[in-house]
């Protein structure tokens, strides 16, 4: 049963061959025997889910069941679910119950999904490796010595790993798509505003954007029709009907224009990457697309454009956390100013620390201009960039990562080695536009991800595309050399 | 961009964090590392280049002032570290 795909579930649901507490038992099985090691989830939610799953199978017996109706998936620690532990991989929230739930999270309660449990990640979504997690390091299930990459590290492994078929995850500056890429799944940052951020724990609020990880483009399309919705309680969310994204899948993509940013495949990209990469796009013109190199001159850019933008609003958003209305306090406060200094030094991990006090520093009088101002009119250079290649291109294509699934601790002491990472999916963000990430080869027996970048709320295209390429490869059904 | 040892001690206490006093060359050196990353932008030309805040221009929405909301105070105050008729606690602030 964990091999099958959401889609294919949810028709055995459908027709009866197992019941939602069936599958809900198997994936719970799988997790209590093979997390230990692979360390995805942070919470289980054993109780609820089989409460949950009990539930559904009374209402598709009732005949009213939705495609989504018991089919287990698990929520990013980030999502707020009221009354289950809401980490976000810190500390600072190990105590912290919601008391609500976030837009996300009712999307699926109203469908009768059965959430089984909450994915380990980077503390606050701050990292690309899932090693700041208060929770200890995620593995990626190809192999033992290697990062899930990060921060959705926790989703992209249980999924690959067959632990649940399908998990949420957020995307700040490559959170979703580089976690993805390195552990062989699908996943999808849709456009800013898409999906609604209330009751997503905030670190980048011009950048957060939720979004799903599955093993498909089909299932990634069944997620994106829950997850999208226009919410009047997130100011940014954006009101725009929400297609069906399942519907339009399997329209032919001939003649679509398909560009290639030449500086996505300078020589930062790994040559035996590029080789793949390569390989993957003549996959796609032979469906019919046409290719061509554009140029997206500001890439180079939008790494140090992002350590100011990210890290600024950061350290705003962060000052919640005062040990006075929810959260880690520390003992015995001698005064407010000891409560807050203490409270928050013991209660946030190195990573984000550091970015607070680059944050705060950007932000400090004297130093707005030349650094946020300076930052956010760069950002607008970026955007204007994939503008004018959309004029010419419907979609823009190109690797999501560097190099395949890193080691444990080799990015060395300083920071920006594994900010580095992020060079190809960071832009992305900046502009607000949605991208994908999906298997499109191996290198050394590691999965590479293909990344597509689409044009504002052409989310539908890109999964169209990601869907006819995977009718045609076998990479998203590759499995990891450790999943039993 | 050079950060000092003085540099952090400031904007962590802006911050409202602590830095040990033998962290203090490490976390001086890694803001360096981070600051020089972004120091790049210095040299881009984005003279009558407006800043960026939302991608798709959007702007924010308004309401009408009316309550939408329930009151969940106890609710969200069962989850608070430290409470007392309904207020949140804290240490002593004037004496």
């Amino acid at each position: 049963m964990h091999n099958k795909t959401v889609a294919e579930l949810s028709k055995g649901l459908a027709a009866g061959e197992y019941s939602s507490v069936e599958l809900t038992q198997h994936f719970l099985t799988r997790i209590a025997e093979q997390d230990t090691t692979i360390n995805s989830f942070i919470t289980v939610c054993e109780n609820e889910a089989l409460s949950e799953a009990k539930a559904a199978d009374e209402k598709i017996s009732a005949g009213d069941a939705t495609p989504w109706t018991g089919i287990p998936f698990a929520h990013k620690d980030i999502f707020c679910t009221q009354g289950v532990k809401t980490s976000c991989g810190s500390k600072m929230l190990d105590n912290f119950i919601p008391p609500y739930d976030a837009t996300v999270t009712s999307n699926f309660k109203q469908q009768g999904a059965v959430c089984l449990g909450k994915t380990n990640m980077d503390e606050f979504a701050m990292g690309s490796s899932n090693e700041s997690s208060y929770y200890g390091k995620v593995t990626n299930p190809w192999g033992e010595n290697l990062v899930p990459g990060g921060s959705s590290g926790g989703s992209a492994a249980a999924v690959a790993a067959r632990l649940t078929p399908a998990a949420t995850a957020t995307d700040t500056g490559g959170s979703i798509r580089q976690p993805s890429a390195l552990c062989g799944v699908t996943g999808l940052k849709p456009t800013y505003g898409r999906v609604s951020r209330y009751g997503m724990i905030a670190f980048a609020s011009s950048l957060d954007q939720g979004g799903p990880i599955a093993r498909t483009a089909e299932d990634a399309a069944m997620m994106l029709n829950v997850m999208a919705s226009y919410d009047k309680r997130d100011s940014t969310c954006i009101e725009r009907e929400v297609p069906d994204y399942t519907s339009t899948l399997n329209n032919s993509i001939e003649g679509m224009n398909i560009g290639l940013p030449k500086e996505f495949f300078s020589d930062k990209l790994d040559a035996k990457m590029q080789q793949q990469v390569q390989n993957a796009v003549k996959e796609i013109e032979k469906l019919g697309a046409n290719i061509k190199e554009i140029s997206l001159p500001h890439t180079e850019l939008s790494v140090p454009a992002y350590y100011i933008i990210a890290p600024a609003e950061c350290s705003a958003n962060l000052s919640r956390f005062d040990g006075v209305r929810y959260g880690h306090r520390c003992d015995n406060p001698k005064d407010l100013e000891d409560l807050y200094m203490r409270s928050r030094t013991e209660g946030f991990g190195d990573e984000v620390k550091r970015r607070i006090l680059v944050g705060a520093y950007a932000l400090s009088a004297g130093f707005y201009d030349a650094y946020y101002r300076k930052a956010q009119q760069v950002r607008r250079l970026i955007k204007n960039d994939f503008t004018s290649a959309f004029k010419d291109v419907d979609l823009i294509i190109g690797p999501t990562t560097p190099s395949p699934a890193f080691g444990f601790n080799s990015k060395g002491a300083d920071p920006t080695a594994m900010y580095l990472e992020d060079i190809f999916t960071i832009s992305t963000n900046l502009a607000g536009l949605p991208g994908m990430s999906i298997p499109g080869g191996m290198v050394n027996g590691l999965p590479v991800g293909l990344q597509l970048i689409g044009n504002y709320f052409d989310e539908s295209r890109l999964l169209n595309v990601s869907h006819q390429f995977q009718k045609v490869t076998d990479w998203h059904n590759k499995t990891p050399t450790n999943c039993r | 961009m050079s950060i000092q040892r003085e540099d952090v001690e400031k904007i962590a206490r802006l911050a409202k964090l602590q830095i040990n006093e033998e962290q203090l060359e490490t976390v001086a050196s890694e803001l360096s590392n981070i600051l020089g990353l972004v120091d790049q932008l210095q040299a881009v030309n984005t003279d009558n280049i407006e800043p960026m805040a939302h991608p798709t221009d959007a702007v924010q929405i308004l309401r009408a002032d009316q309550v939408t909301e329930t009151n969940n105070r106890e609710a969200f105050q069962k989850i608070a570290p430290a409470t007392e008729n309904g207020l949140y606690l804290v240490p002593k602030v004037i004496e």
